[in-house]
This record gives C-alpha cells, structure tokens and sequence, in this order.
C-alpha cells in the first residue's frame, strides 16, 4: 500500500494531450517538417534485410526536386508516355471528386469522400503494381480504380445508388467494389482490409501464385488493434503484401498526433515488426511508383512485407460531411511544404519539354468534360432519393447463398405490407 | 470415436477432399491443438495447409477472410469460445457481410472452430457460451453438434458451406456424453450410437435439427451438452417429453419445432448460456408467434443465470438435472 505520505514529496504527475499546431485562424508555419532533398535517400536492394532501413524509415524519400527535375537513385526512369498516363490518371482522380462532390452537394446523392491532394497515392501505386495485383483499399483510393480503367458510369452509379449500381444499392457511395480489376470491397470498418490483406497475400503464396496483395489506411487508422495484428502475420509469414499507410496529417479532426505521429514515424512502426519501412513524399508520384515498385519487388521474390508511409497531406475535408474550418487552420494547404502531386509531376514532364501549359489545360477540360458526360449519362440511371432503383426484394439477396426460410418470410411481408399499403414502390 | 476424433476426421476427410482447405489457429499445427482435434494434420497436409499463428483472434479470422476471398476454404479454430470476442469485428463486420456488401462478388466461406460451454470447471473463461451473440447477426450461421457423428457431418457440411459459420464444439462433450450429473463417473461415446462415425465422407444438412426423442407431453428444445442433459432429466422424470436437439441454430428447422409443439402443447427450451437475450429469447418469442393457439402452458427457459460463469459455484450455475427435473414438473403441472 502506497500512503499520501509516501508520496508527498514526489513531483505532481501531469497528462500530455496532443495538440496541433495550428487551429482555424492560426498563421501556418511548416518551417520545422524535415524535407530531406530530393535524390538524396538511399535505395536499398529489394532483397536486403529489414534491419538496415532505420534511416529509410525515419527519412523520406523523394525523386522530384524543388525544379521538378526527377534526381537520385530512386528516380523509376519512366519513359513521357507513362507520365503522361500518371498525369492523366491522377487528373482525372481530381476532376471525378470535384464533380462528385458537386453532386453530393445538389443533393443528388448523399455522401462522397474526395482524394484531393493524395492522388499520388492511388494513382502512381496502382501503376507500379500488376494488374492482377489485388488492392484492399480504403475509401481513399478511388484513384486505383480509375488507373485501371475502371468505368466512370459505374463509379458513378454507385454513388447515386441507381438502378445501374452493380452493388444494388447495398453500400454507401464510394463503397466501391470490383473483383475483375482487383479492388476489394471497401468496409466503413477502418484496417479491417489489413490482416484481409495479408491473408490473401498468404493464400497466393501457399498456392504458389505469383500475385501478390497491396493494402491502404490512413495514418489514424494504424491505431485500430488489425494494424498490429496485420504486421504481425505479414512479419511472421513474410507475406507478399504491401502495407501502405496514407500519412495525410488528418483523421477527421484528429491530427496525426492522436495516432503517436509526436513520437515517431508511421514507416518507424515498420522496424519493430521486422518488415522493411520506407518513408516517402507522397506527393511526388515518382517516388510513391519507384517505393511501390521496389516493394512490389521484393514481395514477388519472396524476400516478405514492406510497410510504406506515404507522407501527405489531406487538402479538403474528411467527406462531405465535415467541415474542416472548425479544426485547422485554412492555410495549411496551402503552405503545405511537399506541394500538390498533380502540379509537381506537371512541371516534371514540361521540363522534359515533354508538355505545356496549353496541352495540361486541354487535358483538365477533357477530364472535366468526360466527367460531366459520363455523369449525365449515370444520371440516366437515376439518383439517390428519386425513387427506389432497386427491386425491393434484392434487400433479402446476397445475406446468404441461398435464402432461408426466415428472410423469405421477411420478404414476402415485406412486399405484402407494400401492396396493403396502396403505395407500392416505383421500381419496376 | 470421440467428438475430439470426429472433428479430427472431418478436417482430414475435407484436407482430402479439397485442396483449398486449410487449417489455422493457435496451436494447431504442430502440437495438433490444446484439445487434440487437428492432431496429425500438419504432418499429413503440410506447413502450408494447417498452419499454428500467432496469438491474436482479429488477425486469425482477418486472415482467414483474407484466404477465402482469395479462394480457399479457411477453417480456423479460436481455442475458446471465451476468446473469440477480439474476432468480432471481423465476424460481424466483415465475414458476415461480405458477400452482401460486393452483390456476391467476395465472399467468406470460413467454418470457425471453437470450443464453448461450461461443465468443466473453466471458470469465467473457459466456460461461456456466447451463441447469441453470433445468431443476432445476419450473414453468419450458427451450428453446434451434440454427438460425435454430429460433429462430423455437420463440420463437413460447415467446411463445404459458402457462407462463414460458427462451429461451437462443446468440450464438456468431447470425450463422452454428460447428462449433468457430474458426481457420476465419466462416461465415454463407445456405449453411445452417436459415438458410430463413419471413417469416410458423410454430412449431414445444416438447418436441419434432430429429434433425439419422440413424446406427446412437451417438446424441449436444446443443443449441445444440454441434449444429454435434458435426456436424462426426462429419463428420471418419467414424463414422455419430445427432445429436439436444433443442431442449427440459423437458420433453424422451424418446421419440426412449430410441428412438435403443435403436437405437445407445451414447449420447454434449455440452454448453458445466459438467459437475458440468450438464444432461447428468440426461440421462445418464435415459439410463440407461430403455436399461440396450441400452447398449453407458458413456454419454460431452462439456462444459465445472468451472472458471469463461477468457478466453485460451476454446479450451481449450471442448468442441470436438479433445475430441469423442477421445470419439468413445472410445465406439467396443470396437464
């Protein structure tokens, strides 16, 4: 037993709450986030021992400098074709959430979540991976999709929950999901799709396939227990598995802080677990693709995991649905030191002299235009609220393989109740 | 062979079956589980195949959703029911609702193992019965075996079933059938038919329970451990009861329940597990909607109390012969 007494001459205990630096109204000033020069992090083999990548995990490594010349060893060397499919690819990410979120806002739908400022993530990842390569994204990389071709219209329909929607209705907008182009369905439930991830990984692996397995959080989301119990399986089984934490500074309002970012690095969590961790700027596209590619790598070859933080910064709101001015402070954007990914990798490919201002600006209106299109088209197929776009019945579907007997009488009350009451939906 | 066999040769005739089953949990591969049931499997499919991990229940199941959407056929084991708790959001959100979140695009087709019920002096964590907690969520199936041949047909059927299932494996029955009366001497499975078990391939349907006595007085509803236990108490009592054993929890044979009861006029439900929005709410609420005209009596529940499960006060805890033989002869009483 311990009495007053006993501590009486001990110093007062105090609790440590993180808080930013910043809140709304507060002049921004980034002066102290190390930015190492471009070209400068070391570039390890794919194959070499988790155990040297202390400075890899604590550094960042980058590729575009200050002129947007691509330096060092981690420069992936792709040729303008490819940039310019990146550039498009991660234009096209921005042009889709500005619309979408537009639309959201004319009440045609009644959620979306934008990527702005994190294009890089999805866009460049997806395109060091192969195509059959499978994501287990979360809900902000709707840039992996569009890298893959994926359809807008079906996006889209997703979105508004029409009758074109191939999830019939099931799931929140931008809860996408597509096996053929290897994107895991997406749960509202955070780092869940970790250990997911890992699991498939092991699975293709015992198989003796050659794909392997990518997974996406944010960097608050590293605090949910399946972070941990993800880097544990993929450490312990060296899965092929690539584990990427989006380091966009936010967690709704939460500041990266509330998820231990005062004490250390995201990619540091990498070094206890044995996996190799790498710190990138992920906002330079060419060194989320060359960290990507390096990792890919060295998951095909059996060499295990590499966890990689993708130091961002998360430009708009949370989702539709929060308001970031009553949290930060506006300018931070702005100020942000690692810039924005669409205009860096732009100035990249016009000091290639392979681009201009004037073919970017036809390029944005293209998007732009496509985006508008395609929409009046999804359109077609209904938005949320305007009617039922789904055959009712399809709720009771897809619980179970087969439908047992106490959600066949669900349904049918259900249907009976919509006759009785002389409103029958309007979903034929 | 015992429940322990059975299971066993479940696991090993499926590993047989189908290339894509794999075997995965904590202690299982090497030692062949702390109750034995994947003994010898390892050695006999691979390191690759039946697997030991580490010790965190959310990886185990994440894991194995991870594998089935892939296209393997998890079957990973929680070493208690008691510890399943951390899995949870992985059942509830993720196994569960996989496929109806993709229109059938992923799905989750895990058979998850555990060892549950009380009987054994497991005290608060060895002990528990949490079925409940699973047939409140929509997308799972729910089944648990009272005999040997049971458990190997309905894992069989468990393992082959697309969509995620909760096996409960009552361990107080694994080595012997208990009929609560536990200053008795242990019984084994080899003087019980339900004890048979074909070495080779069977199953036996899920969703379908068993009627392990016929009667006109009541029908008794019950599962697991308690099917032993309410068949003695009903032996003893001399009351010519109707025993079901669910074997199904979800979906359940409402069919033969509602035809039982209809039969009987009186319906008596026995569970281990708690009582307040234990399994036999729903069953009693069921049994109720649909044979209000036929009954003859209030419906009975027969469980454990609402407290956690003690160690030392385990035979007064537990719902057996004493507090079943005094429900008996309360549902009969007016008759």
């Amino acid at each position: 037993m311990t009495g007053d007494h006993q501590r009486a001459n001990r110093p007062q205990l105090s609790l440590h709450v993180p808080e930013p630096k910043f809140r709304p109204g507060d002049d921004v000033d980034f002066s102290d986030i190390a930015v190492p020069a471009a070209g400068t992090a070391r570039r390890p083999e794919p194959g070499d021992s988790p155990d040297g990548f202390h400075e890899l995990a604590y550094g960042l490594v980058r590729v575009l400098d200050e002129d947007g010349r691509a330096v060092g060893a981690w420069d992936p060397r792709l040729d303008p074709d490819r940039l310019r499919v990146m550039l498009r690819n991660m234009a096209m990410t921005r042009a889709f959430d500005e619309r979408m979120f537009r639309a959201q806002r004319q009440g045609k739908t009644s959620f979306y979540m934008k990527s702005t400022g994190e294009e890089a993530v999805s866009v460049a990842a997806a395109m060091a991976l192969a195509r059959d390569d499978m994501c287990f994204p979360s809900y902000r990389q709707q840039g992996i999709l569009i890298t893959r071709d994926y359809p807008l219209i079906e996006m889209m329909n997703q979105i508004y929950s029409n009758k074109g929607d191939k999830l019939q209705g099931k799931q929140l907008p931008i809860m996408y999901s597509s096996r053929e182009d290897g994107f895991f369905s997406i749960s509202g439930n955070l780092t869940t799709q970790y250990p997911q991830a890992v699991g498939w990984a092991m699975a293709s692996a015992a198989k003796g396939d050659s794909r392997i397995a990518a997974t996406w959080c944010g960097e608050g989301s590293t605090a949910e227990g399946d972070f941990h119990s993800a880097c544990t399986f993929a450490s312990v089984y060296r899965a092929p598995v690539i584990l990427n934490v989006v380091n966009n500074q936010w967690a709704i309002s939460s500041f990266s802080g509330f998820a231990g970012a005062e004490a250390t690095t995201f990619a540091a969590r990498a070094i206890g677990y044995g996996i190799a961790g790498l710190r990138v700027d992920g906002n330079d596209p060419l060194a989320v693709y060359a960290a990507t590619l390096w990792a890919a790598e060295r998951a095909r070859t059996n060499q295990g995991p590499t966890l990689i933080e993708h130091f961002t910064y998360r430009a708009e709101g949370h989702s539709t649905s929060d308001d970031p001015t009553g949290y930060r402070s506006a300018q931070e954007w702005t100020s942000w030191p690692l810039g924005d990914p669409v205009k860096r990798l732009k100035d990249h490919l016009i000091g290639l002299g392979a681009w201009d201002e004037d073919r970017q600006a036809a390029m944005d209106k293209e998007c732009a235009d496509l985006v508008r299109k395609t929409q009046k088209e999804a359109e077609k197929n209904g938005i949320l609220g305007h009617g039922l776009h789904q055959q009712f019945e399809t709720m009771f579907e897809g619980v179970y393989e087969e439908m047992p007997w106490h959600l066949k009488e669900q349904q049918a009350q259900m249907i009976a109740e919509e006759q009785a009451s002389g409103r029958p939906w309007d979903a034929k | 062979m015992n429940m322990i066999q059975a299971v066993n040769s479940a696991m090993d005739v499926m590993m047989g079956r189908d290339e894509n089953v794999v075997v995965m949990g904590e202690d299982v591969g090497y030692f062949g589980g702390v109750f034995r049931a994947t003994a010898g499997l390892q050695k006999k499919y691979g390191k690759t195949r039946v697997f030991d991990t580490p010790i965190t229940e959310c990886g185990i199941i994440g894991v194995a959703i991870g594998m089935g959407a892939y296209g393997l056929r998890p079957v990973p084991e929680i070493q208690f029911a008691d510890y399943i708790y951390p899995a949870l959001d992985q059942l509830v959100s993720e196994a569960a609702r996989l496929r109806y979140r993709s229109a059938g695009e992923f799905i989750a087709p895990l058979t998850v193992r555990s060892p549950f019920g009380g009987g054994i002096f497991g005290g608060q964590t060895h002990s528990q019965s949490p079925e409940s907690i699973f047939t409140h969520v929509s997308g799972l199936k729910t089944v648990i075996p009272a005999t040997p041949y049971d458990a190997k047909g309905l894992l069989i059927s468990c393992i082959e079933d697309n969509d995620p299932v909760i096996f409960f494996e009552p361990k107080r029955i694994y080595n012997g059938p208990f009929d609560g009366h536990w200053d008795r001497p242990a019984k084994n499975w080899s003087n019980h038919p339900g004890g048979e078990v074909p070495t080779g391939y069977y199953r036996i349907p899920l969703g379908k329970a068993s009627v392990v006595r016929e009667g006109d007085a009541v029908t008794i509803l019950c599962y697991g451990t308690m099917v032993h236990v309410v068949a003695d108490s009903v032996a003893d009592a001399g009351i010519n009861a109707e025993i079901i054993d669910l074997r199904t929890l979800v979906p359940l044979d409402i069919d033969t329940i509602v035809e039982s009861v209809k039969k009987t006029g009186r319906c008596m439900i026995v569970h281990e597990a708690t009582r307040t929005q234990g399994f036999g709410s729903e069953l009693s609420a069921t049994v109720q909607e649909r044979c209000f005209y036929h009954l003859e009596a209030p419906i009975l529940r027969v469980t454990g109390f609402d407290t956690p499960y003690p160690h030392s006060l385990e035979w007064a805890y537990f719902p057996g012969p004493v507090r079943i033989g005094q429900a008996l002869k309360e549902i009969m009483k007016d008759a």
